[in-house]
């Protein structure tokens, strides 16, 4: 089965800063993308758990998208305007996708 | 005094006082109990619903008049202003920076609704009314103390270029928060639809309403107990200090304010205890997107873990006692 080569960007953010990393991302022409709940974690600040949280000033999301390579670059300047001063976690990792290219996050 | 102490060991015996004490110890003794962050939004809900609509019948009975636009702009002002007085003490007696204290600031200008709902249920024990507008008062004293701390912040030495401070999107996000929303909304509903329309809804926004706040505050004495736990590596003595000083302040400027918009007991009280309580939902959101150099462990926990319980415990009875005293109420 044929595949292709793409790019996976998993940014974990805090959530009050979502919307406007989404609008960052739909401006860089990434259209396609999942967000999902944070669980929990533990970081410079401590541990933390997202039962208990009462303020979403307080609680974590993860965006991951997939984008055709040349799209990286686009994606890294919108993204790293909106995380630089905030906290949070951005990896990129080579994928290999089992749909066609149309199909992925761009 | 007597009626203080009266008062504050009533409030300490009720069954909403107990269940946030029971969720504080929990937390302390680390035990595995969690309110799912859906059922806490879910009661989060239903309370700001509830509290929202009767404070509209409350006026759709009384009408509308000038001490209530009076007492809204002295809630506005009490919001902006606040935040100078905290932020002078935290520079003063702790080591501070400009923009953690600015942050702390806006917290204690701006107001805790649980704080305020679980007044409004001490006051319907004590046989007490307070005027229906309160509600609000309460919603417009969200915002101003936000713009008060970056005021504060935006005189200091100029930080690193391209961080956030307020912007249109910001601005939105503060005044259309889900909690200023839906407390104005149904407000509005309950003034719209009046005695009538609280009759049809009574059996789900009247009744329940004990039994819901008990669970709601089972979870928050969950939140201030783990709050408590870490305040330890956390907050400096006299930051932990101001926590329990800065209500007492705040609760002091409410009943002045109070007393001369002419207040009955009950809404002096409500008054005092909006300006004696902090925000821990609507500011840490706006602190972190604005201030985000600002130490969430600091604001956070002095707020959640210092004075929500201390405004719940003994500020609560103690602000009720001072309001009868100084308005003659019964």
């Amino acid at each position: 089965m044929e595949t292709y080569s793409a790019k996976r960007v998993a940014i974990i953010i805090e959530q009050v800063m979502q919307t406007r990393l989404l609008d960052a991302l739909d401006s860089a022409g990434v259209k396609g993308y999942s967000v999902l709940p944070v669980l929990g974690g533990s970081g410079r600040s401590g541990q933390w758990l997202r039962d208990g949280q009462i303020t979403r000033g307080t609680g974590m999301v993860q965006v991951i998208c997939v984008v055709r390579p040349e799209q990286l670059q686009a994606l890294q300047d919108a993204a790293f305007a909106h995380i630089e001063h905030h906290m949070g976690i951005v990896t990129i990792s080579d994928v290999e996708v089992l749909r066609s290219a149309r199909e992925s996050s761009n | 005094m007597e009626s203080i102490f009266s008062l504050a060991a009533t409030n300490l015996i009720s069954p909403v006082i107990l269940s946030f004490v029971l969720g504080v110890v929990a937390a302390a003794a680390r035990s595995d109990l969690t309110v799912p962050e859906a059922v806490a939004k879910g009661m989060s809900i239903y309370l700001l619903f509830a509290i929202g609509f009767k404070g509209g019948v409350a006026v759709a009975n009384n009408g509308v008049d000038a001490q209530l636009v009076l007492t809204l702009l002295a809630g506005i002002l009490l919001s902006a202003l606040l935040p100078f007085i905290a932020f002078a003490i935290l520079r003063m007696v702790s080591s501070l920076s400009r923009v953690d204290a600015a942050a702390v600031a806006a917290h204690y200008g701006s107001i805790s609704i649980v704080t305020f709902v679980a007044a409004t249920s001490v006051i319907d024990a004590a046989g007490l009314a307070a005027e229906g507008f309160m509600v609000a008062v309460a919603a417009t004293m969200e915002a101003p103390a936000i713009l008060s701390a970056l005021w504060l912040v935006s005189v200091g030495p100029k930080r690193s270029p391209g961080e956030a401070r307020m912007d249109p999107a910001l601005a939105r996000e503060i005044l259309l928060n889900g909690s200023i929303v839906l407390l104005l909304g149904s407000f509005l509903i309950g003034a719209i639809t009046g005695a009538d329309g609280l009759e049809k809804i009574e059996s789900f926004i009247v009744s329940p309403f004990q039994g819901v706040l008990c669970l709601f505050l089972l979870d928050m004495g969950l939140v201030a107990g783990r709050g408590l736990r870490e305040s330890r590596g956390n907050l400096s003595g006299p930051v932990f200090f101001f926590g329990a000083l800065m209500p007492l302040i705040g609760a002091s400027a409410g009943a002045a304010a109070g007393l001369l918009l002419g207040l009955s007991t009950g809404g002096m009280t409500l008054l005092m205890v909006l300006a004696a309580s902090s925000s821990y939902i609507a500011v840490p959101a706006a602190m972190r997107v604005a201030l985000p150099e600002a130490k969430p462990s600091i604001y956070l926990t002095l707020s959640l873990g210092v004075t929500f319980p201390f405004n719940l415990t003994l500020g609560i009875p103690l602000y009720l006692a001072v309001a009868m005293a100084l308005s003659g109420g019964a």
